[in-house]
């Protein structure tokens, strides 16, 4: 009876990883296909006005640099707080309120962008959608930071201080060094995260047919281009949007096998 | 001569009612290895532990009595309890050094780590801060080892390699007292061999105050041994005293395997 249960359970769990598995599958091989058949060099050379990809992708990684430069200090600094100097109900609170700015959906965040920012400075700008990841990654990298944080051990710490060191030395040259491939996992992970947003650049940055490096215009972004280009009526837009898809696909899936492969070499 | 004078010192954990060491007085001989030993929860490593007040870590902790530190220089005892500041407890613990009962190398070279203490008291000059760890690293009985890999990672060393590592750290500093929490209960007889040799030649420069739940490293290395049982010092005398004609009842049935 137990090993009828065993095998029924077993056979359950095999299946239901398959459906999943195999819905990843179509999404891939669609993506795949549509996408290798629209890709093309020049879409590399050539910007969204003369049908290729290439501000866009460098637009794309511009705000994503700058909300990292933004998000991860932040981040990092918070997370620092709340494992090793907030001790009570204030931390508790920063981590309950960075666990729920987790769950946020995207597109609230957005908003919320658009309220305080795009509406009162009069229009898109690629700095609002910059913010409006950062938001994003924030959450993030504080919860990264504070696990990996609080996985060094305590001898480590006790050691440090037992040295003659104060306690931001220790944080800063033994901690941090003993949790960092994990923090720099987790920041890549991040990264990988906001690069392939659109929702929080919806109505922040916009995009841009043409290539600029003016944060205060509406800026060029790989991912709201591709939600416009698919609404478009011709079929050319929507095999560039295909190519576009299929580029962000790699460059996130890239991004997240690099972080998985750092913490593997490192262990 | 005493470097350390525990006099009347008690200590009670944060949030805690009852203290968890009670009116403690024992010296710690300068120049010599004193052993606390005693079963679990005797509180000997929470004494250790008061002894450069790592404990303040944790904020909370409720110290009574006093332990004095002698000031070499000055012939001054000063009582550590007193301390309030960064900079004193600074000083404190580049006085009084501590090993754990895990090594803890950190997360850097080999030479990165001796030198880190050195480099906190504001050592930069390099040949300097080469012949301190050199000569640290000889101390430990590590150098012959470990001479030519100093620039590879810490982590990359044997259990007992690693704590011989700690030692040297914490020598390089120059400490008057070396406090030792079971520096031995994690690693194999050798390693252990290795370290209790190591111990009784650096008392030659250190006073050394070590817990240990092994009565034969008590015995073999220490010249003075403190029998401590729930919170209470039951007996303090010199080493072979204890071991061959304790006083009280309750240290021979503990070093004589009755309980414990």
């Amino acid at each position: 009876m137990r090993l009828l249960v065993n095998k029924i359970f077993l056979t359950l769990s095999v299946l239901s990883a398959l459906i999943g598995l195999a819905f990843l599958g179509w999404i891939l091989i669609t993506l795949f296909i549509k996408g290798l058949g629209s890709f093309h060099f020049n879409l590399f050379l050539n910007d969204l006005i003369n049908d290729g990809l290439r501000n866009l992708i460098v637009g794309q990684f511009i705000l994503a640099g700058l909300a990292s430069a933004i998000g991860i200090p932040l981040g990092m600094a918070a997370g620092i707080y709340i494992q090793e100097y907030g001790k009570g109900r204030y931390a508790s609170l920063i981590r309950d309120l960075s666990d729920i700015m987790m769950s946020a959906p995207s597109i609230v965040i957005g908003a919320f962008v658009y309220a305080v920012i795009v509406v009162p400075t009069g229009g898109t700008s690629g700095f609002a959608g910059a913010i409006a990841l950062a938001i994003m990654m924030i959450p993030v990298v504080i919860n990264t930071t504070d696990n990996m944080l609080s996985l060094v051990p305590v001898e480590l710490r006790e050691a440090g201080i037992a040295l003659g060191a104060s306690k931001y030395r220790v944080i800063i040259d033994i901690i941090i060094k003993a949790a960092k491939v994990g923090i720099m996992t987790g920041i890549l992970l991040a990264f990988a995260r906001i690069i392939g947003e659109t929702a929080p650049l919806l109505f922040t940055s916009e995009t841009s047919n043409y290539f600029s490096l003016d944060l205060t215009e509406s800026f060029p972004s790989l991912t709201v281009s591709i939600y416009d280009l698919a609404n478009e009526p011709e079929e050319s837009s929507r095999d560039l949007a295909w190519a576009a898809s299929f580029i962000l696909t790699i460059l996130v899936l890239g991004i997240n096998l690099t972080g998985r492969f750092i913490t593997r070499h490192k262990e | 001569m005493p470097i350390m004078n525990i006099k009347k010192f008690s200590f009670t954990y944060p949030g805690v009612e009852h203290p968890s060491l009670r009116n403690i007085t024992l010296p710690i001989e300068k120049n010599k290895i004193t052993a606390l030993i005693g079963p679990s929860g005797c509180g000997k490593s929470t004494l250790l532990r008061a002894m450069n007040r790592i404990h303040d870590i944790y904020p909370g902790n409720k110290y009574d009595g006093k332990i004095e530190l002698l000031d070499i220089k000055t012939g001054n005892k000063n009582n550590i309890l007193d301390i309030k500041k960064e900079n004193e407890f600074i000083e404190l613990r580049q006085k009084v050094g501590m090993i754990f009962q895990k090594p803890t190398p950190f997360p850097m070279s080999i030479f990165d780590n001796v030198a880190y203490g050195l480099k906190i008291t504001g050592l930069k000059n390099k040949t300097e801060l080469k012949d301190r760890v050199e000569k640290a690293l000889k101390d430990a009985a590590l150098w012959k080892e470990i001479q030519d890999r100093l620039s590879k990672s810490a982590m990359g060393l044997s259990g007992g390699q690693q704590q011989r590592l700690c030692i040297a750290r914490a020598v390089a500093v120059k400490p008057e007292v070396l406090l030792f929490d079971e520096p031995t209960s994690a690693l194999d007889p050798i390693s252990t061999g290795a370290i209790e040799e190591l111990l009784v030649e650096l008392k030659k420069d250190i006073s050394i105050a070590i817990v240990t739940h092994n009565m034969q490293q008590a015995s073999r290395i220490s010249d003075f041994t403190a029998f401590m049982y729930l919170g209470d010092l039951i007996e303090y005398n010199k080493t072979e005293n204890i071991f061959l004609n304790p006083k009280e009842k309750r240290t021979e049935d503990y070093i004589t395997g009755r309980f414990g």
